[in-house]
């Protein structure tokens, strides 16, 4: 077991590894650099050779790679080109303000999408899965662009509700975000519930009709007893990679919402960053992006190692 | 007669068809279950009989209702009474052995709490007499460290423990009446003597009633007092299981028996033509009609009811018993068709082939060298000759599916050769195979459900091997399509349909042909007839066998069923753990002098006789991996000499008549003593 926490670990590290180069390379093969994309009509003669002597984008690229990532792993990122702030002060407000976006759309989404799942494998063709699942769908099928659209126009405009953008700055506190956040939960929570909700229907449904529910059953296991022993541990177990890619997914920024609503975190800082064509801090990004994939799959994949005893001892033995 | 415990009145149990018609899978069944007796149910797949045991238990599977009758249980009706009142019946007053233990087990829960959980909800005793019990059940079944094994997940025990464990968790409630779905079907034959034997003491020692539900006429004679045989959703003949089984008066219980490979006789058994009713036909006579060399207009008219005959002591449905009882049994067996073309042109050799799946240290890797450790099938040695049939026998893990593989070039061997027609060195990797190599060898596997292309029509199978191999187009490929059909004794009319509109027997036919489409010289068989059902198991084998007289192919058969075996094999060699035990011509193999290990194998084997007991010598267990030195059948052989064999490897021993055994007992010496105790 701790061996195989240790591979796993080891295997994440592999990846940050690798993606830290194709990051690196990818932004190196673009035409142009760093100061020809800041300085634009400007990049040329004197001003061009500062801004390079600056950055230190004479030396080879091996020897900046090795920097950045030296950098990189003990925390500090460089600078960003645009504001000229380090690149930690900009990402680390982005990074709060996402994740007060998505712990709260986990918060709600999650239990949410597990608890209509299992309501809607149970009652199957029956009147709550069918309302429940055709609004699934409806929500599935609607782009977040559009609901969240149609949520600023009837929540923000016509009931003049809650805020329709957020208009505080990205370093605003906790308490001046919250009112903001409601609306951009709502459409987030709305997609990704359906997603869950329609993979956690269809895994309870399987268990349901296998053997060993219908031997419990045969066993005169009660029907609810049934459920929370037999049927909901394995027909859950699948939800977990579901739910970590959800979170990663949520954590990465969701871009479409915050651009819609304005709100001040790491997706829009992306978007952002691309267009002022700040390199640095997209490479920054990208890192940090990755690291959370990583992390959160890692997370998952020990968590279903502790939970599923097939799992466990099927690994062991190779 | 003693107490009914279960009475079953004019039960229909059907389903909506699509179009909306109802559609019955059980017709007007009624019959019953007395205190203390073992009914045996037999019938092939479709035949109702797994809804008639779980009727009994008042479960019916999703999509099914009852039409009209009633189950009764102690004078309730268990159909039409509330899941709260059948929560309380069900595990403790009757319980069920379910067919597949390993999938019937939920994968989360440990052993013991699975069985304290019946505890739990159908008794009132406290947490320590529950552990006590616990291990008592366990030790009841005979499994090893009962305290351990309720310590276990499912997937961490062999598939005879899981059934045991099934076992244990069903008497876990003391019912009265123990429903047993196929409980053996899928285990391998000494633990499925076993486990019957256990059955049988437990129904001794408890007076349980049982209810046996199988396709297999072999296990129904070793436990049940009585047979109920299932055909359609009907009851066709129900009676004592000696008359039943020596005078089979209804001619569908008579083709059953006949179709069945015996080891007494050799030679291919007589196959039943047909298959079943659709289950959506209307039929206004008997539902046998078709198949049934005695029928007349009578039977195609009217529906013969189930009666008792006079002088008879059996229910039968048919019109024309009398013709059968008079018939007595003969069995038509054509010895003859077997062990005929013999061509000593050697066209396969395997040469001291070992196969390991464990993988290697990377220093033996990179050294070139072959670690000894482990190795899942060693040092195999069989030549085959042009036209014939050789058997590899043995239970699962004695890796006859391995070598099949290797010799189609699927699995890579770490030593040895596989010489094709004396020169030709075939290459253990497939993809470095010439094309007429390829074309040589061709594979039929255990399920068409699984080898057959679902998206893709008869002809569309048929035709690739006719492109690749002889790039055919046009109208002579479609001639040649049509030839093959016939060679497998089907129509034209299959050309355009896809494997789903076919049954079980009519997809291995498909198999067979797409086989034979390539005109190979060796056609590997890997347990073709058990997915099938024992008729149309008859129906393959005697195909099989009249397109090799036909061909002069060549058949390498892995089974593990040596009735099969005996039916169509010239040679056969029997493999414990990798190793090869005993390889001989099939009529001396299954003589004595044996190895030890083909003796418990034969000893084993379930004939649909209850006269004919099994002997079972050896004890059941399931080995992780062969024994490094001595005998790799050292740990379960009953004829142990002492300490060469756990030391060293035992020598090939020649006996007269031409079959060779590895052991290190004198073979004069093995067959006094296999003798002298029968």
């Amino acid at each position: 077991m701790f061996l195989l926490i240790l591979k796993r670990l080891g295997l994440g590290f592999i990846t940050i590894f690798l993606v830290s180069v194709i990051i690196f390379t990818g932004v190196e093969v673009l035409p142009g650099d760093a100061c020809t994309a800041y300085l634009e009509r400007e990049a040329k003669g004197e001003l061009l050779e500062i801004c390079r002597e600056q950055l230190g984008l004479n030396t080879p690229a091996i020897e900046r790679y090795l920097s950045w990532s030296y950098n990189a792993l003990y925390g500090d990122l460089g600078y960003s080109l645009s504001g000229e702030k380090p690149i930690n002060e900009i990402i680390s407000v982005r990074v709060r303000n996402s994740l007060i976006l998505a712990v709260t759309a986990i918060l709600i989404g999650i239990p949410l999408a597990i608890i209509l799942g299992i309501v809607t494998a149970l009652w199957r063709d029956k009147f709550p899965d069918i309302f429940i699942s055709t609004f699934a769908i409806f929500s599935m099928t609607i782009p977040e662009f559009i609901s969240a659209t149609i949520l600023i126009l009837v929540v923000a405009i016509w009931l003049n509700w809650l805020p329709g953008i957020v208009i505080v700055s990205s370093n605003s506190t906790v308490l001046e975000l919250l009112p903001n956040i409601i609306l951009p939960v709502i459409a987030i929570s709305m997609v990704m519930t359906a997603h869950m909700l329609r993979m956690v229907r269809s895994n309870i449904i399987q268990v349901m009709s296998s053997d060993y529910v219908q031997m419990a059953k045969l066993k005169g296991v009660p029907y609810w007893k049934m459920v929370f022993i037999h049927v909901l541990p394995n027909g859950l177990l699948p939800a977990i990679n579901i739910i970590a890619l959800t979170i990663a997914w949520l954590l990465g920024g969701v871009v479409v919402t915050e651009v819609v609503f304005n709100y001040p975190g790491l997706g829009r800082l992306v978007i952002e960053s691309i267009s002022d064509r700040d390199l640095p801090v997209v490479q920054a990004l990208a890192l940090i992006l990755a690291l959370i994939y990583v992390g959160v799959n890692l997370i998952a994949d020990l968590l279903t190692l502790v939970v599923n005893p097939r799992l466990r001892t099927l690994q062991i033995r190779k | 007669m003693s107490d009914k415990i279960q009475t079953i009145e004019n039960l229909s149990i059907g389903f909506k068809s699509q179009n909306g018609r109802e559609v019955s899978i059980l017709k007007d069944i009624s019959t019953h279950i007395n205190k203390g007796e073992t009914v045996g149910i037999v019938g092939e797949s479709g035949s109702g009989k797994s809804t008639l045991a779980l009727a009994m238990m008042g479960y019916t599977k999703q999509g099914l209702y009852t039409i009209s009758g009633q189950c009764l249980f102690k004078s309730n009706n268990l159909l039409n009474m509330t899941d709260r009142d059948l929560e309380k019946i069900r595990g403790k007053e009757i319980a069920m052995i379910p067919q597949n233990a390993g999938q019937s087990l939920t994968p989360n829960l440990k052993i013991g709490y699975q069985i304290e959980e019946t505890l739990k909800l159908h008794s009132t005793i406290n947490t320590n007499d529950r552990q006590l019990k616990i291990t008592e059940l366990l030790h009841k079944v005979r499994l090893p460290s009962p305290n351990i094994i309720a310590q276990r997940y499912p997937h961490e025990l062999s598939g005879g423990q899981q059934q045991r464990v099934a076992i244990a968790m069903a008497l876990a409630g003391s019912p009265e009446l123990l429903l047993l779905d196929e409980p053996t079907t899928g285990l391998d034959v000494t633990t499925q003597a076993h486990v019957l034997e256990l059955l049988n003491e437990i129904a001794k020692d408890t007076d349980t009633s049982m209810v046996y539900v199988s396709h297999d006429l072999g296990a129904i004679a070793q436990v049940s007092d009585r047979v109920i045989v299932m055909y359609a959703g009907e009851i066709v003949l129900d009676g004592d299981v000696r008359d039943v089984l020596s005078v089979p008066i209804h001619p569908y219980a008579h083709g059953l028996l006949n179709s069945i490979p015996k080891l007494s006789l050799p030679g291919l058994p007589e196959a039943m033509p047909g298959t079943p009713p659709q289950l959506e036909k209307n039929i206004k006579g008997c539902s046998f009609f078709e198949r049934c060399d005695f029928a007349t207009d009578k039977c195609k008219n009217s529906k013969p009811e189930l009666f008792i005959p006079m002088n008879k002591k059996m229910k039968v449905r048919c019109f024309w018993h009398n013709k059968l009882s008079e018939k007595q049994r003969k069995p038509k067996y054509d010895s003859n068709s077997a062990h005929k073309t013999k061509n000593l042109d050697e066209v396969l050799k395997l040469d001291k082939i070992s196969i390991t799946y464990s993988k290697q240290s990377i220093i033996d890797q990179l050294l070139n060298r072959f670690s000894e450790k482990n190795i899942t099938v060693k040092d195999i040695e069989i030549e085959i000759n042009k036209g014939e049939t050789i058997a590899l026998v043995g239970e699962s893990g004695s890796g006859k599916s391995t070598i099949l593989k290797s010799i189609a070039g699927l699995l890579s061997t770490k030593n040895g050769s596989i010489n094709f027609k004396k020169t030709i060195s075939l290459s253990s990797d497939v993809r470095n195979r010439t094309n007429s190599q390829l074309r040589a060898i061709q594979l039929i596997f255990q399920n068409p459900d699984e080898s057959l292309n679902p998206s893709h029509t008869v002809e569309e199978i048929l035709s690739q091997p006719l492109k690749l191999y002889f790039q055919l187009s046009g109208d002579k490929l479609k001639e040649n399509i049509i030839d093959l059909l016939k060679k497998v004794r089907l129509t034209e009319n299959y050309l355009y349909r896809f494997p789903r509109q076919l049954s079980g027997g009519e997809k291995q036919r498909i198999a067979v042909a797409r086989a034979f489409a390539a005109k190979p010289d060796i056609i590997l068989c890997d347990e073709v007839t058990s997915a099938l059902d024992v008729s149309v198991q008859a129906a393959v084998l005697k195909l099989l066998q009249d397109l090799k007289n036909d061909m002069g192919t060549t058949y390498i058969f892995v089974s593990h069923d040596l009735a099969v075996v005996r039916a169509i094999s010239d040679k056969v060699a029997v493999l414990y753990q990798g190793r090869l035990c005993e390889f001989g011509p099939s009529s001396e193999v299954y003589k004595f002098p044996s190895h030890p290990y083909t003796e418990v194998l034969l000893g084993a084997v379930l004939e649909p006789n209850p006269d004919l007991k099994p002997v079972l010598t050896a004890e059941d267990r399931v080995e992780e991996s062969p024994p490094e030195i001595g005998c790799s059948f050292q740990s379960r052989c009953p004829r142990v000499l002492g300490e060469k064999c756990f030391t060293e490897t035992p020598p090939w021993q020649f006996s007269k008549k031409g079959n060779a055994i590895r052991c290190h007992i004198k073979i004069e010496n093995l067959f006094k003593q296999q003798t002298s105790k029968n």
